[in-house]
């Protein structure tokens, strides 16, 4: 907590918190309209098919039912990258996955429309499908997509450095194949929008179209909408209302908010559509199930000379994020180490199956994963403690590494001395009893990308500020509340700026008719970006407030400060800056809200016959600069620096950003070894966040994404088979349950970022990356053997445990790893290899440049 | 499928209401009576952000059908406000950070209502299983124990606030 501020740095409730726990808050499902209709889409049974015919006449019929869209009603392709404009809102002549959009019933109630669904006839030309990226890579026939070859939907080849030099100054080279499963975000809200058309006045046809929607990205719905509906976008205005989480999951265009826009203008009606629980899973734009071969090379002294690593993503059967995610896997291995030479081969993948997108710690978190179990394996066959081998390879910022990320603020040797302390690390570490152990790992984040996913010149976010007469501030943005507390950090810094008290400030946040464009609420962007946004404009409001009030006080502007509700001359300035309390007191209750005019007109009578003053209220000065000015507005925009926005190779546009968050963990877990169950006693979690402008805030993002780290390490995936998702439910696809979820301590480090406002960086993404190799790290602390496939389910574990007793059985040093801490090679002696000499490690395959032995199975 | 008249309590007033027999409980709070503060986050009692009270009992309204609520006591988050300000755990959750997206809060609030009319001095243990009937993705449930111990300590000094 800092003193130098007033209310940036304190524990503040969020201001829409009430809405919140008093369900008077309303969500986009919430929301309902005279005559409104209800949308339900009928999807694809099979993973990829051609649509032979579709005949809606027996569903048209139905009673109740008014509408059935189709798509030859908006045969117009969209996605949310440029490059990646893949998706019809409705198939037109192919389905690429089960559950794939292909009709739309509309209906006067879901019961009517969902047996219409059954009405619908299509005729499908089943094709052979592809499930595994590795195999999808050698498809010459039947693509998913006719202009993508092999079904690769993108490849990136990058160098930086010399990574073969770098291999061959190695004292230690770890090589491993991982691999981590699909999850998905699963928020609790389920993706709902409402569509409504105005009838035109001068036209008398269906005009404005007005579309609330459960989105983290209203201005991208807007143009989405506008290139599919083909209308301008200014008759287009879209709303968000509160929405029930996002993780990623709501920060491209989802099927169904353009489908219920087509519907709506087709049925001549309202209409809403709610995806159900399995509809949200068939929706997914999740993590990719990614492969990664990952090598890398460390100096004796721990120094990491060389990083090579071939990334396979299984995008499923449309681009979504795509592109981007499987750029953020390579250009994130750089920013958080000194790395001197990378290799990066990253394949992004068609498959047919659900589109995989941008999910919280988007690109990095699997590759993080690897990266992080391997160094930890080195620093284990360094001999060498895992926290110093990371020690070593901090950056020295300000930098620009490798692969031309630009690091101004860099708390991470801090974040890892505070996990290292509060952890008890050094005593504890390696002394605690079999089966339970400790591991560490880092991990990092972009605050925000500093390259827009639209290339233009446009600010990434802007703000207006609008001042009324008896001081309430209202600010305009466009940054999306989806649950992190975006609109009580934009009341925040507009009140420490203006110098006014919290309640003073309401945010008008996400409506495009009345909001200045902000691209979204993803890759961390907001506090950063429409934060810097608020701050300017608050600073502009605030000039044309001191320029009235410094008349009023005989002074210059710059001899104000503004702080607490009131405006008051600096103190080297001022005369009677001891008396000052008290009149303060008796000012601010005279001209107190509840009075109003009259009062406010006597007091300025009163300051009149007194003369110029040494304090004014916030609200005297308001109305001052009101009477000078008109209306009191500001306006502030944030464009990311020219020097944060990376270099000039294919690619480059990914991975930049203004300023990168860090994270430092440990883990303390126990294996049952009887049933390979995991459990997760306690995380230390050090995040540096820049400056933590609400430390609830910034704590409950990092125990959340701690917390959603672990759901991943542990016992979230996607089973599929042929195609089909095996738990598309929330009982099936398991997040830890309160019973299951561990106690977090968060730990802030404030690095104060030069560039961020009030020094602030992200802090609700960053941590997640870092908790998955520090259970893993911990896991093999605590049993001896490396898990290299998550979630580390108990099957996993087991397999892994029994691989290593196995071995040991039948004396043969597969399956086991010799680094494996001395307490598990004590028995079945051939694996002790102290003292025996080189013959035995030449017998030892983990010892040749093989993938390193001792994987799950 | 034929409505019928049923009468149901809820939040304390009587509601005379036409519904089909096969109605869910939410169905009728949500879009016949716009109580829309108990949510649908599944559609099989996996999530609980549908909990309500029937006669003080934490239960799924999700699974629920509003014909076998006749007669019961029918207590909603709408309900929970007391004397239109905010109850101690309404306010703590708020304070504590126990509320992020705040779409499973609602159904939080209820089960934690149940578990402290039941149990007014809660253990940790007691809290998380209590809690393990809803699902939350935002906080970890880190920051709802230190709402609910707020709540707690905030009811035992009387007041309606829970100051930090």
């Amino acid at each position: 907590m800092s003193a130098e501020f007033s209310i940036i740095g304190k524990p503040t409730a969020m201001v829409d918190a009430a809405g919140k726990t008093t369900g008077a808050g309303k969500y986009t499902d919430d929301l309902s309209l005279p005559g409104m209709l209800v949308g339900k889409i009928l999807h694809s049974p099979y993973p990829h098919a051609r649509i032979v015919r579709i005949d809606t006449t027996r569903a048209e019929q139905l009673e109740g039912v008014v509408a059935v869209a189709i798509g030859k009603d908006a045969p117009k392709t969209y996605g949310i990258l440029p490059v990646g404009h893949d998706e019809y809102p409705l198939a037109l002549d192919k389905v690429r996955y089960v559950g794939d959009n292909v009709a739309c019933v509309v209906a006067i109630s879901e019961s009517i429309a969902e047996q219409a669904l059954e009405l619908v006839d299509v005729e499908y030309e089943v094709l052979p499908a592809y499930f595994d990226p590795e195999e999808s890579m050698k498809a010459e026939s039947d693509l998913i997509h006719d202009n993508k070859p092999n079904n690769l939907e993108k490849d990136y080849h990058h160098v930086f450095g010399d990574p073969e030099k770098g291999f061959s100054e190695a004292d230690q080279i770890a090589e491993a194949r991982f691999i981590s499963n699909e999850v998905t975000h699963a928020a609790m809200e389920p993706h709902s929008t409402l569509a409504s058309f105005e009838i035109d006045p001068h036209t008398g046809k269906p005009g404005r179209l007005t579309v609330w929607s459960s989105t983290q990205v209203p201005y991208y719905l807007q143009h989405k909408l506008s290139l599919v509906l083909e209308l301008p976008m200014q008759q287009i205005r879209v709303i968000k209302p509160l929405v029930g989480g996002g993780f990623g999951g709501k920060s491209e265009v989802i099927p169904l908010e353009i489908i219920a826009a087509i519907a709506a203008r087709k049925a001549k009606a309202s209409v809403k559509i709610t995806y159900t629980r399995e509809e949200v899973f068939w929706a997914h734009r999740g993590r990719p199930r990614t492969i990664i071969d990952l090598k890398t090379g460390v100096k004796a002294d721990g120094r990491i000379t060389a990083v090579r690593a071939r990334v396979v993503q299984d995008g499923g059967a449309y681009c979504s994020y795509g592109v981007v995610t499987i750029l953020y896997s390579g250009a994130l291995l750089g920013a958080l180490y000194d790395i001197p030479n990378i290799q990066y081969d990253g394949y992004r993948v068609l498959t047919n199956k659900p589109a995989c997108g941008a999910m919280r710690g988007h690109g990095t978190v699997n590759v993080r994963f690897a990266f992080e179990s391997q160094l930890d394996e080195l620093a284990v066959q360094l001999g060498m403690d895992p926290a110093e081998i990371r020690r070593r390879n901090l950056l020295k910022p300000p930098c620009i590494t490798v692969n031309g990320l630009r690091v101004q603020s860099y708390g991470l040797s801090e974040c890892i001395e505070k996990t290292v302390e509060r952890s008890g690390w050094k005593q504890r570490k390696g002394k605690l009893p079999r089966g339970r152990g400790l591991g560490i790992a880092c991990s990092h984040y972009v605050s925000g990308a500093a390259n827009s996913i639209i290339r233009s010149d446009m600010p990434h976010s802007t703000v207006n500020i609008k001042i009324d007469r008896d001081g309430g501030v209202v600010v305009y943005t466009g940054a999306s509340e989806i649950g992190q507390g975006s609109d009580t950090m934009t009341a925040q810094i507009a009140a420490e700026t203006l110098g006014c008290s919290l309640s003073r400030v309401r945010v008008v946040a996400a409506d495009t008719d009345l909001t200045p464009i902000d691209i979204g609420s993803y890759s961390s962007r907001v506090t950063f970006m429409a934060g810097n946004a608020t701050l300017r404009a608050a600073a502009e409001v605030k000039k044309l407030i001191a320029a009235a009030a410094a008349k009023k006080m005989a002074c210059g502007p710059e001899d104000l400060i503004f702080n607490n509700d009131l405006v008051s001359k600096n103190s080297r300035v001022g005369t009677a800056a001891s008396g000052r309390p008290a009149e303060q007191g008796s000012a601010a209750s005279v001209s107190g809200r509840v009075e109003g005019q009259i009062l406010r007109g006597s007091l300025q009578q009163k300051r009149k016959e007194e003369g110029p003053k040494d304090s004014m209220t916030f609200e005297e000065a308001v109305v001052a600069a009101i009477d000078f000015h008109g209306a009191l507005t500001g306006t502030g925009s944030y464009a990311p620096p020219p020097e944060a926005r990376g270099g000039k190779h294919k690619g480059a546009g990914v991975g930049p950003s203004p300023a990168y968050s860090y994270s430092a963990q440990v883990a303390e877990v126990s294996v049952d070894e009887e049933t390979g169950e995991v459990t997760v006693h306690k995380v230390w979690a050090a995040h540096d966040c820049g400056r933590a402008l609400n430390p609830v805030s910034v704590e409950g993002q990092v125990i959340g994404s701690v917390w959603m780290g672990m759901g991943q390490a542990l016992t979230e995936e996607m089973v599929w088979k042929d195609g089909m998702l095996m738990n598309p439910g929330l009982l099936e696809y398991r997040s830890p349950s309160a019973v299951e979820s561990p106690e977090v301590e968060p730990i802030i480090v404030e690095s104060i970022d030069p560039e961020g406002p009030f020094g602030a960086k992200e802090c609700s993404e960053g941590s997640l990356a870092a908790t998955i190799p520090a259970i893993a790290n911990a896991i093999y602390d605590a049993v001896g053997v490396r898990l290299h496939e998550s979630p580390f389910t108990p099957e996993r574990v087991l397999a892994a445990l029994r691989a290593k007793r196995q071995a040991k059985q039948l004396n043969l040093t597969e399956g086991v790893d010799p680094t494996a801490p001395r307490r598990f090679r004590e028995h079945g002696g051939s694996l002790c290899f102290e003292g025996k000499g080189p013959e035995r490690h030449a017998l030892d395959p983990s010892r040749q440049a093989a993938p390193s032995a001792g994987g799950t199975d | 499928m034929k409505k019928e008249l049923v009468d149901l309590k809820i939040n304390g007033r009587g509601c005379e209401l036409a519904i089909e027999p096969n109605a869910l409980l939410l169905d009728v709070l949500r879009q016949q009576l716009q109580l829309t503060g108990s949510k649908r986050g599944c559609d099989d009692s996996s999530c609980g952000a549908c909990t309500v009270l029937i006669d003080g009992v934490a239960m799924m309204s999700c699974t629920l059908l509003a014909a076998s609520c006749e007669g019961q006591d029918i207590t909603t988050i709408e309900g929970v406000t007391e004397h239109g300000s905010l109850a101690a755990i309404q306010k703590a959750y708020g304070d504590w950070g126990g509320a992020q997206c705040g779409y499973c809060t609602p159904g939080f609030i209820m089960t934690v209502k149940s578990l402290l009319a039941e149990n007014p001095d809660p253990s940790e243990a007691d809290i998380r299983n209590a809690l393990s009937s809803n699902l939350c993705r935002c906080t970890g449930y880190n920051q709802m124990y230190s709402a609910i111990r707020a709540a707690i300590q905030a009811e035992r000094q009387g007041m309606a606030t829970g100051e930090k």
